[in-house]
C-alpha cells in the first residue's frame, strides 16, 4: 500500500524561507539579509523588522547585492540574498562565479518565484535554466525543497553549511505535507514511498505532482518508488543507484528545462554507472508565458498526468 | 589561518579588540618608500617578462599607491594572514589585472617568499594571472579580474566591520576604464545609501584602456562631479608623486567616519617609471622582450635585491 501524505493547508515555499531566516536571525547574530527591492515577495520583511541593522536593502541592483554579500563573508557574516530566481542567477552569473563560487565565499543565494509557477508575469521572469546555471559552478550547492516545511528546514540547515549555496523556491501555495520536525540534511535524498516497478525522482513543486501520480498509478497496479531529490548538487548518488538497481527504470520530474536540470544530472549518473531507461518530465527547450500556475504546468507538460504518462512509457521501454 | 572564529558577536568584539592591539602600521619614510617602489617596478617588469604575459602598464602606474598603502598606511599583519581580516585595515583590488604590483608589494611586506614572484602566471603557481583566493595565496581575500565587482565587495566588507564594531578601514582600487562597468555605479549608490564611511576607494585615473585613451573609447566625463553627486567625498591627487599621495590618503582618512564614503581620484601615468612604457595604452597588457627588459631595468635601481 502506498504511503499517505495528508496535509492540513497549502502554503508557499517562499514563506518557509522567510520563517527559516527569521529563526536563524534569532539564533545567530552573524546571519545577515540582503534584498533587491523584493522584501515582501521574498517574505524577508519579518527579518528586516526584527533585525534592521543586519538587513541591507540593495535596491534594484542585484549585481552589487551579490558582490556585497561576498564582501560581508570576509568579516565572518553569513549573508542570505533574496530576489527572484531569474535575477538571482542569470542576471548575476559573473558576480556569483567570481566573487562567490571561485572565491569560495559563504553566500546563500535564495531565489523565489522560480519556474513557470510564477504565473502571470510571464516568460521574462519565469526562469527555467537556473538549476543548470548554478550546478555547473564548481563549489556550488544547489537545493530545491518541495514545500513550506522543507524550505524552512533547508534555510535553517544552510547556516551550518559552509560555502556557496543556491536555494530555489517558489511563489504559489502548495500542499505542505512534509513533517516539520524532520531535520534537513543537505545532499541526502528523501525516500517518500517505497516501490518496485519504477523510480521517480522529483524536486520542488513536482514532488507533490509525483505523489498524485503515484496514487493514480497504484490504482492501476503499478508500484512506484518516489524519492525527493531536494539537493541536486551534491547529488545523492548512492540513494539513486540503490533505487534504480531495484526498479530498473526511471522517471524524473522538475519545474525546469530538460537541459541542465535534475533529469540531466540523473541521466549523467546513470549513463556513467548504470545505463537505464529514463523519461524526463520537464520543460522541453521552451520559454513559458503568462497564465495561472496550474494552466502553465498543464500546457508545458509538467503536470500530474505527464508523470503518469512518463511512468507508463518507461515501463514499456523496460520490457 | 587563525583558529579563532567569528562565531558570535560578543566574541567578535573581543577578537576585534585583541587583534587591533597587536596590529599596527609600518609607516616608512618617503625615502624608504621610493626605494621600495624602484624594486617593485623591477619586479613588475621582470615578472611580466618571465612569463611573457601580464599587465605592466597599470602596475607601474600604481606602484606609489601600493607602496604607500602597504608600507605607510595599512594596519595589517603580513605574518599571520587571516581571511576575515578582523582588526586590520583591508584592501581589495578590483582591477585584478594589475596583479604584478600587488604580488610584488605583498611579497616585500612579508605575506609570502619573494622567490615565489618567479612563478607568476606559470602552471601550479599561487600567483595566478588575476588574483584569487583559490590557490591560498596569503594577502588575497577575493578573486578579481572580471571588472566592476570590487567596490561592491569592499562595501560588504566595510559593513561587516561596522557590524563587528571593528574601527579599521577598507580600501579599494579601481581602474578608470573599469568604471564603465554599471556595477560600479550600483555600488556607488549603495555605499552612499548605507553611509559606508569606513571605505576609501581610489580610481587609477590614467586615461588609458586596452583599445586606447578613455576619451576615445568611452569618455568618463566629469568624474569629480559624478562621484560628488553620488554622495561621496571626493579628493584628487597625483598618484605618481609619493609625497602628494601620502598627504591625500591622510586627508582621506580624516574624511572617514563622517557618514559618507570617500573617493580618491588618482591621476597617474600608465607605465610610469619606464620611459618607453609611460603615458600610452600600448603597454597595458604586453610583455617586454629581452632587450626592452634590459632597457627598463637600467632605469630602475635594484634597491632591495631581485627575487
Amino acid at each position: 500500500m502506498m504511503k499517505k501524505f495528508p496535509y492540513t493547508e497549502k502554503k508557499d515555499t517562499r514563506s518557509g524561507f522567510g520563517a527559516g531566516l527569521l529563526e536563524l536571525g534569532r539564533k545567530n547574530p552573524n546571519v545577515v539579509g540582503l534584498c533587491a527591492d523584493l522584501t515582501g515577495s521574498l517574505k524577508m520583511d519579518a527579518f528586516e523588522k526584527e533585525f534592521p541593522d543586519r538587513f541591507f536593502q540593495c535596491g534594484v541592483a542585484e549585481a552589487n547585492m551579490i558582490s556585497a554579500a561576498a564582501g560581508l563573508t570576509v568579516g565572518g557574516k553569513i549573508p542570505f540574498t533574496g530576489t527572484f530566481a531569474n535575477f538571482s542567477t542569470g542576471r548575476v552569473y559573473d558576480q556569483i562565479r567570481q566573487s562567490v563560487a571561485y572565491s569560495d565565499k559563504n553566500v546563500k543565494i535564495c531565489a523565489s518565484h522560480a519556474g513557470l509557477t510564477l504565473g502571470e508575469d510571464g516568460a521574462t521572469h519565469q526562469i527555467l535554466e537556473d538549476i543548470g546555471l548554478m550546478k555547473m559552478l564548481p563549489n556550488m550547492t544547489v537545493i530545491v525543497p518541495c514545500d513550506y516545511n522543507q524550505t524552512k528546514a533547508a534555510t535553517i540547515a544552510l547556516e551550518k553549511h559552509h560555502g556557496p549555496a543556491y536555494l530555489r523556491f517558489g511563489r504559489p501555495a502548495v500542499p505542505n505535507f512534509t513533517d516539520s520536525s524532520t531535520p534537513f540534511e543537505i545532499g541526502k535524498a528523501q525516500l517518500l514511498n517505497e516501490g518496485k516497478d519504477v523510480s521517480i525522482f522529483a524536486c520542488g513543486h513536482l514532488v507533490w505532482k509525483a505523489i498524485e501520480a503515484c496514487e493514480i498509478l497504484e490504482a492501476k497496479g503499478i508500484s512506484c518508488e518516489l524519492i525527493n531529490i531536494h539537493t541536486i548538487k551534491p547529488l545523492d548518488k548512492k540513494a539513486i543507484l540503490e533505487s534504480v538497481r531495484k526498479t530498473k527504470c526511471v522517471v524524473t520530474a522538475e519545474e525546469h528545462q530538460r537541459n541542465g536540470g535534475l533529469g540531466d544530472s540523473i541521466a549523467q549518473l546513470l549513463a556513467n554507472e548504470l545505463p537505464t531507461p529514463i523519461e524526463m518530465v520537464a520543460v522541453n527547450d521552451s520559454f513559458g508565458e503568462s497564465g495561472k500556475p496550474d494552466e502553465l504546468m498543464k500546457k508545458y507538460g509538467i503536470d500530474t498526468p505527464n508523470v503518469v504518462a512518463a511512468v507508463e512509457k518507461v515501463l514499456q521501454r523496460k520490457k | 589561518m587563525t583558529t579563532e572564529t567569528l562565531s558570535s558577536s560578543s566574541s567578535a568584539e573581543t577578537l576585534v579588540q585583541a587583534r587591533q592591539k597587536t596590529i599596527s602600521t609600518v609607516s616608512k619614510s618617503t625615502d624608504e618608500l621610493k626605494k621600495i617602489g624602484s624594486q617593485v617596478r623591477r619586479d613588475i617588469v621582470r615578472m611580466v617578462h618571465g612569463c611573457q604575459s601580464g599587465h605592466p602598464g597599470g602596475s607601474l602606474g600604481c606602484t606609489e599607491f601600493f607602496v604607500a598603502l602597504y608600507f605607510h598606511f595599512l594596519k595589517h599583519d603580513a605574518k599571520k594572514f587571516t581571511m576575515d581580516g578582523v582588526g586590520e585595515d583591508l584592501f581589495f583590488l578590483s582591477n585584478g589585472h594589475i596583479s604584478p604590483v600587488w604580488y610584488s608589494v605583498l611579497a616585500h611586506a612579508g605575506y609570502f617568499p619573494k622567490k615565489e614572484l618567479a612563478t607568476f602566471r606559470k602552471l601550479n603557481s599561487r600567483l595566478q594571472g588575476h588574483p584569487t583566493t583559490h590557490e591560498g595565496l596569503p594577502g588575497i581575500r577575493m578573486a578579481s579580474g572580471s571588472l566592476g565587482q570590487g567596490m561592491s565587495v569592499a562595501c560588504g566588507s566595510a559593513l561587516a566591520k561596522k557590524l563587528n564594531k571593528d574601527s579599521r578601514l577598507v580600501f579599494s582600487l579601481h581602474g578608470d576604464g573599469e568604471i564603465q562597468e554599471g556595477q560600479i555605479w550600483e555600488a556607488a549608490m549603495f555605499a552612499s545609501a548605507h553611509k559606508i564611511d569606513n571605505l576609501i576607494s581610489t580610481i587609477d585615473w590614467n586615461g588609458q584602456q586596452i583599445d586606447g585613451p578613455t576619451d576615445k573609447v568611452m569618455p568618463l566625463g566629469d568624474l569629480n562631479a559624478k562621484w560628488t553627486s553620488f554622495g561621496w567625498d571626493v579628493l584628487q591627487a597625483n598618484g605618481n608623486n609619493i609625497e602628494e599621495l601620502i598627504s591625500v590618503i591622510e586627508e582621506a582618512k580624516k574624511h572617514t567616519g563622517k557618514g559618507k564614503p570617500v573617493m580618491i581620484l588618482m591621476k597617474t601615468s600608465m607605465g610610469f617609471g619606464v620611459d618607453f612604457m609611460a603615458g600610452t595604452h600600448k603597454w597595458h597588457g604586453i610583455a617586454p622582450n629581452d632587450e626592452q627588459l634590459q632597457k627598463a631595468l637600467a632605469q630602475l635601481p635594484e634597491t632591495l635585491g631581485d627575487y
